[in-house]
């Protein structure tokens, strides 16, 4: 099957590394640097969505690692950046989980996490040139 | 509070995941929606799948 290549942005002088590191922090702000207002955006509404979706449905957010399925909870919570930093401080999701729906909000919560990661890595490969 | 039954859980999990993986993995705009609604039928239609596995097995 034929494809057609892709032609990929050159690379642009600076800290390559900006994007990826602000993508994490805030979800989409890597794309919204790297100009792509439109991606950014959708990016944003859905981890912000997923994760305000986790929370409402009072997903726990994992604060210590007491074994190892909590451990990579909690990796797949700091993967939300910022705003589980604001979490553990305004004190949201400290819940214990008790009903399906609780545990239904923590894997929310968790996949919000991982998908912000795979953002913040697109974002540093569209500023690397990797991807147009 | 949140209190989804099964399918609107469903149906929110894959379209916030899909969204996310149709930008993500696909680089013009026409592949990304093609590939979001792609990984959006796989993710609904195997809960639906396993779920009726898991009606047959408890049975």
């Amino acid at each position: 099957m034929a494809t057609t290549p892709i032609k990929k942005s050159p690379a642009k002088p600076g800290f390559v590394y900006l994007p990826l590191i602000l993508g994490w922090l805030v979800p989409g702000a890597g794309h919204f640097l790297v100009g792509k207002w439109g991606r950014g955006a959708l990016l944003s509404l859905s981890i912000l969505g997923m994760f305000l979706c986790g929370l409402a449905m009072n997903g726990q957010i994992h604060s210590g690692a007491h074994d190892i399925l909590d451990m990579l909870s909690m990796a797949g919570d700091l993967g939300t950046g910022i705003l589980y930093f604001i979490s553990r401080t305004m004190g949201w999701g400290a819940n214990l989980v008790q009903i399906t729906t609780e545990d239904w909000g923590s894997r929310f919560i968790v996949v919000a996490g991982l998908l912000n990661i795979i953002s913040a890595v697109d974002a540093h490969n569209l500023r690397t040139g990797r991807k147009a | 509070m949140l209190h989804p039954t099964y399918v609107p859980a469903v149906l929110l999990f894959a379209l916030f995941a899909s969204t996310v993986f149709g930008i993500t993995q696909r680089d013009t705009p026409k592949r990304m929606i093609r590939y979001g609604l792609y990984c959006f039928v796989l993710f609904v239609g195997s809960a639906i799948l396993i779920s009726w596995l898991m009606y047959f097995i408890a049975r």
